[in-house]
């Protein structure tokens, strides 16, 4: 099966280029394992890539123009040449290694913790598991990037949109029967960027391998905004 | 160019639970605490963690600590520590509850209490009914913890060290380690972190085994560390082999699927776990299951065209219940099995899975540096986690157990280190020969010219593993894999890197990761050739009994001579009566 992979070594590269790479398809293979087997006939090619189930988020990657995760992506589905490059919009510190800085900074800025203001019971806090469903499709994030840097909104203001990742955690804690700084949340995500600079384009759903809807989670928040204005 | 310096209170290596839980205790109390993964903290492989964390709360059947200390006692197949034993299953109750008000999402209960599962080698009242003891977010409980504690170390304003690559630790004449040398993975500069307390949180080293549950990042980098260090491993023959990875891959189906109902099936529909354990079936302890499936296999009994693997059968249950319950291992099965749980079974066999062993510590989580049974600690040294063994798993983890280990005593070490930091105030001077060292580990990587590549001698290495230090063990085939792995570990020697370029070089950290992997590859297949009995994970059909005139002791492995040593099991448990050795059945 045949590959064309970006290559990008600050050290001995003056600018990026696709090299070809052919593997041998055995049944059941991934992307990683493709990348991996790339890896054995050359050493120097590099990726981010660990629990290899898809649980880590270590090794987003785009495919033949898709963010996808690696380790989960199946061969069998893919065009030839498949074409892996990194995130797109990302800078790269080598091959399909991006700096992800700027996407965790995001993250921080919604203040992703639980906050209580009451004081702790001895025992749990309750939560009846209607409650508790209103945290699935949120929690399950594992911070792989797909969705942000698919994101054009993201691409045009990566300074000031949040980006579909954070703003999907933000959703999580206010979707949280637990937390207790709904205002606080809210008016930190207040403004013509953070939140809203989302156009609904809607690339983070497609892009998100756990099937998870950022762009839902957004309305959702500007859904409870509007009905606080009110 | 100078070596770039730092200094800190502590330095934690490892940002999984047991590292982050640590730091979260360290900063609240406005310690000056450096966290050194090399991952970003959600990778670590905690994130990988299903089925849940054990905890006596008693939310859906009756419970108590005290029962849970039984399990685990006979579940370690009385190997375990009953001091350590009981501290833990007192703090299960604590932490977890402290897990919840950190925002853990765990799955509810009709009253609003936290959820909990049956899992196996659980029982109510010393060995009766199965109980129901694994508080469970769904099947992503390490995935909602590892995040809930990150997040909180957010919070904390922990200092973070992500994709930097823990090289050794630095230490002076009298054995105080001081410190560590780290890589930066980005740049592939050095940097050494000066501490006063230094917690190992580098969790375990499934990547010995070629195939594992265990992600590319778990290589044993902190017991090789310690082995370097002159300081000993212990109990590094018992490793689990979990008996439900997916065939062929590896990949973990979670026992929380035998705990919702699950059972497993040969390639005549029988149920044969009913002939194994007839009381506990499927939820048997785990060595007994995985023993119990490489058996079928070998009787002829294994499904699939090659009869080499069984098959886990899930399609009886509830479609809402695999939705509500199991929904990441549906997803995990249709993507690496091919098939829909809801209507076709999973084919299973035993994969490697968890080390009970590692850097002896007291239940303080204070490295152990001797054989001695009422030895010292080494000072300002921690280890916790899968890394460290306290040892409360003994010869075999009970499901559920291997959370909860690195949540106490990763927020014990944590407590201890604060109390430790307050009476230790100076810095000790640094030792430069040390220093020395370890830059020489690294810079033997600049080699040039011909010879192996890493992935040539890992595979070789970690086949060789599989081979010989597998589910079942006799002498002449272990014997024959220490002689195997000795010889690896010299053509290490012959290993070179065809990339010498600095920027974000991972052939360089595997070739690190390598050495790492067959220190303690070694420490697991010399310790495993002396043990001359069968207990929990260790199992030796040429010694089919477990011996507990002779062999009711801890291995010690140090790596200088490949040297071992013994000391005896903690039986006295602090506040109750101590659990004798009884026979094991399930």
């Amino acid at each position: 099966m045949k590959f064309s992979v970006y290559r990008y070594n600050p050290e001995t590269d003056s600018e990026p280029y696709m090299q070809t790479f052919e593997i041998e398809h055995r049944q059941g293979m991934m992307v990683r394992d493709a990348l991996l087997a790339i890896q054995e006939q050359d050493e120097s090619f590099t990726f981010r890539h660990s629990c290899g189930e898809g649980v880590c988020g270590s090794d987003g990657v785009n495919v033949n123009g898709s963010n996808k995760l690696a380790c989960i992506t199946p061969l069998t589905e893919l065009k030839e040449p498949v074409e892996v490059r990194p995130f797109p919009g990302r800078p790269v510190i080598r091959d399909l290694v991006v700096d992800m800085s700027q996407f965790y900074a995001q993250y921080k800025q919604v203040d992703p913790w639980l906050q209580r203001k009451e004081p702790l019971p001895e025992q749990e806090i309750l939560q009846t598991p209607e409650e508790r469903d209103q945290l699935d499709g949120l929690y399950e994030c594992i911070m792989c990037g797909c969705c942000s840097t698919a994101c054009p909104s993201f691409w045009w203001n990566p300074d000031k949109f949040l980006g579909p990742q954070a703003l999907l955690s933000a959703c999580r804690f206010l979707a949280d029967s637990r937390d207790q700084a709904g205002e606080e949340r809210l008016d930190k995500l207040e403004g013509p960027y953070k939140l809203f600079r989302c156009h609904t384009i809607m690339s983070c759903v497609e892009a998100c391998p756990k099937g998870l809807n950022p762009t839902k989670a957004i309305g959702h928040i500007k859904a409870i905004m509007l009905k606080e204005a009110i | 160019m100078a070596l770039e310096k730092q200094r800190f209170d502590t330095l934690i290596l490892g940002a999984g639970g047991a590292g982050l839980n640590a730091a979260l205790q360290l900063a609240n109390a406005n310690l000056k605490v450096a966290v050194v993964s090399k991952v970003f903290p959600t990778r670590s492989h905690t994130v990988a963690a299903q089925g849940g964390v054990n905890a006596a709360l008693a939310n859906v059947l009756p419970d108590n600590w005290h029962w849970h200390m039984f399990d685990t006692v006979k579940g370690s197949d009385y190997l375990g520590d009953q001091d350590a034993i009981e501290y833990m299953c007192r703090e299960a109750i604590p932490t977890v509850y402290e897990l919840e008000h950190n925002g853990v999402p765990f799955s509810r209960l009709a009253n609003g209490k936290i959820y909990q599962r049956a899992f196996g080698g659980q029982s109510q009242d010393f060995g009766g009914e199965q109980a129901a003891r694994t508080c469970a977010a769904a099947d992503r409980t390490g995935h909602a913890i590892l995040h809930t504690l990150y997040q909180q170390n957010i919070r904390a304003k922990t200092h973070f060290y992500d994709e930097f690559f823990a090289v050794d630790l630095i230490k002076d004449d009298e054995g105080i380690i001081l410190g560590a040398l780290v890589l930066n993975i980005a740049t592939g500069e050095p940097l050494l972190i000066e501490s006063k307390t230094t917690l190992l949180a580098t969790g375990g080293c499934g990547q010995v085994f070629r195939t594992t549950s265990n992600a590319h990042i778990n290589t044993g980098d902190g017991m090789a560390m310690v082995l370097r260090a002159d300081l000993p491993l212990m109990d590094m023959e018992f490793f689990q082999f979990h008996p439900t990875g997916i065939a062929g891959k590896g990949m973990l189906i979670t026992e929380g699927v035998r705990g919702e109902g699950g059972y497993l099936i040969n390639k005549d529909g029988d149920r044969f776990m009913e002939k194994y354990a007839p009381n506990a079936k499927d939820l048997a302890s785990r060595d007994v299951v995985a023993r119990s499936i490489v058996t079928e296999v070998r009787d002829g009994h294994g499904c699939g065209p090659e009869a080499d693997h069984v098959m886990l059968k899930v399609n009886h249950l509830n479609e809402d219940v695999i939705a509500k319950r199991l929904p990441g291992i549906r997803e995990s099965a249709k993507i690496f099995a091919g098939v829909d749980p809801v209507k076709d079974p999973i084919p299973v066999f035993p994969t490697a899975h968890y080390v009970m062993g590692g850097i002896p510590t007291d239940r303080f989580g204070r490295v152990m540096p001797t054989a001695d049974d009422d030895g010292e600690s080494l000072p300002g040294l921690y280890a916790a986690g899968e890394c460290a063994c306290a040892s409360v798993h003994g010869a075999n983890r009970l499901g559920g157990n291997s959370l909860l280990d690195i949540l106490v005593f990763g927020r014990l070490a944590g407590h201890n280190i604060i109390d430790y930091v307050k009476e230790n105030k100076a810095h000790r001077p640094l030792n430069e020969a040390s220093v020395e060292a370890s830059m020489a580990r690294l810079d033997r990587w600049d080699a040039k010219g011909e010879g192996m590549t890493v992935s040539q001698l890992r595979n070789e290495f970690r086949k060789t593993m599989e081979d010989h230090a597998g589910v079942f063990r006799v002498e002449d085939m272990m014997a024959e894999g220490v002689e195997k792995v000795k010889k690896i570990r010299e053509k290490l020697n012959d290993v070179r890197l065809s990339d010498h370029t600095r920027t974000f070089n991972t052939n360089r950290t595997e070739a690190l990761e390598l050495e790492n992997l067959i220190d303690v590859g070694l420490a697991i297949a010399v310790s495993a050739l002396h043990r001359k009995e069968s207990r929990g994970a260790h199992s030796r059909p040429d010694y089919p009994k477990r011996d507990d005139a002779n062999w009711m002791k801890h291995t010690l492995y140090w790596r200088e001579s490949d040297k071992l040593d013994y000391k005896g099991v903690r039986v006295q448990p602090l506040t109750v009566e101590s659990f004798p050795p009884k026979e094991r059945v399930y």
